[in-house]
């Protein structure tokens, strides 16, 4: 086979390494979720709590590990890499733009509108 | 005779065909166009309930509160410890299948089995736990009443601790008997009467005066507004509708009954993948014991399952992080 036994030391040592990086992010997670500090509740950006905003990059932070080192597209062509990532990253972008602003607007019409929704 | 071979002077060029631009498998290639599909309809899913949300951005249930059971803690308020536990269940499995995968590379028979019988244990556990967090949520914990407008009212104590109906409500006597074969019509019968009607919770309420109603409308700390107790009775007086106990896709006791529609759809088209995902896993499990892959002379199926797996795992990170954490 082509790879050495150093090489196959390497693999494991880095899917040891990516697992450790994954349980304390969701360590992490589960910290701040269940504390909740106040400063990260109560300020916001692009009207989002902090605690929202740590949380979804959190995410992807692990999503980026999951895919590039456990579903291996860092050992993958770029051509396909990127028929990937970009496919999925552009229409997921879109997809949310357009829902969340909608639902948005959903919420403004039940708010202030003249009809009364709970009777 | 001679096969007819024609020359078209482009070979060895990019463009000229007979080579693999992205250096994958048919298979390999194909499993990925599938997880980018399946990514597709999860991101579907998951940007509905962001609408949704946001068009119930103040009275959206607080997943804390509905999701904060362990098992052998009874009636302890351990909010997430169980996702969470979930969660490190299904990456671990996730390590021990790419550690397959790798064995599979160095043509390691004895510890792709290894590691591929701990990715399935993995999967089996976590599709236990999905069906106790199942049981909890449409079984439920307090019940809550509705009101004519399908609002949720739940009630707590003057400390603002829950309180179930049961602790409260008088059962009054009523005529009302259910309706079985033997005691009615042969041909057809009804599921047992609800224990508790509106009426024996409203006469409860009234003559519980410590109790007040908390709807489901956050305030500015994303708390749940907690009425007075004169407010709390004229709402019980005019409004209430029914008895809601637990959840189903038409209501649940925890506020907006869509919460409970897109957790019944997202946690199980993800735990769906997971069960065909461990039912896959076995199928190439026993591949492997009977060595169809030594004598292939690579271990490309695990590869490709592994993708599968790991795609589940990816999923289940982001659902955990818009159904319990955000």
């Amino acid at each position: 086979m082509a790879h050495s036994s150093a090489e196959h030391h390497d693999n494991t040592k880095r899917i040891w390494f990516v697992f450790i990086i994954l349980s304390i992010v969701t360590l992490v997670e589960v910290v701040l979720g269940i504390f909740k500090p106040a400063l990260l509740v109560d300020y916001t950006f692009l009207s989002m709590k902090w605690l929202n905003w740590i949380f979804i990059i959190l995410t992807i932070y692990k999503a980026y590990y999951i895919a590039w080192a456990f579903m291996h597209l860092e050992g993958e062509t770029k051509g396909l890499r990127r028929a990937i990532v970009w496919t999925s990253v552009f229409l997921i972008s879109y997809l949310l733009f357009i829902l969340l602003i909608e639902g948005d607007y959903v919420y403004e019409v039940y708010k202030n509108n003249k009809v009364a929704w709970d009777f | 005779m001679e096969a007819t071979v024609i020359r078209t002077g482009t070979e060895g060029k990019t463009w000229g065909g007979g080579n693999e631009p992205l250096r994958a498998s048919y298979g390999k290639m194909m499993m990925w166009f599938f997880i980018l599909s399946d990514a597709l309809t999860f991101s579907g899913f998951l940007a509905a309930y962001g609408f949704s949300r946001f068009k119930y951005i103040d009275s959206w249930p607080i997943a804390d509160e509905v999701f904060n059971h362990f098992p052998f803690l009874h009636g302890v308020d351990a909010p997430m410890y169980y996702v969470a536990l979930m969660t490190f269940i299904l990456i671990f499995s996730s390590v021990t299948m790419v550690l397959a995968v790798d064995a599979g590379h160095q043509m390691k028979k004895s510890k792709v089995v290894f590691y591929m019988f701990l990715t399935i244990i993995g999967g089996v556990i976590f599709l236990g736990s999905q069906a106790w967090e199942w049981k909890n949520f449409i079984n439920g914990e307090y019940g809550a009443v509705a009101t004519n407008g399908n609002n949720i009212l739940q009630f707590v104590d003057e400390d603002g601790k829950r309180v179930a109906l049961e602790a409260f409500a008088t059962v009054a006597p009523r005529d009302r008997v259910q309706h079985t074969r033997s005691n009615g019509l042969w041909f057809t019968d009804e599921p047992a009467l609800p224990a508790l009607t509106v009426e024996d919770v409203k006469a409860g309420f009234m003559a519980n005066p410590n109790l007040l109603i908390r709807t489901q409308q956050l305030t500015e700390e994303g708390e749940k507004t907690i009425l007075t107790r004169a407010e709390s009775e004229s709402k019980m007086e005019l409004e209430a509708a029914r008895v809601v106990r637990g959840a189903n896709l038409t209501e649940n006791e925890y506020g907006v009954p869509l919460f409970g529609d897109f957790f019944f759809f997202i946690t199980g088209f993800h735990g769906f993948h997971v069960l065909t995902g461990v039912l896959i896993n076995i199928i190439i499990f026993f591949n492997i014991l009977l060595g169809t892959y030594e004598r292939r002379g690579n271990y490309e199926m695990v590869e490709k399952v592994g993708l599968y797996w790991h795609f589940v795992d990816l999923v289940w990170v982001f659902v955990f992080t818009f159904f319990y954490l955000v």
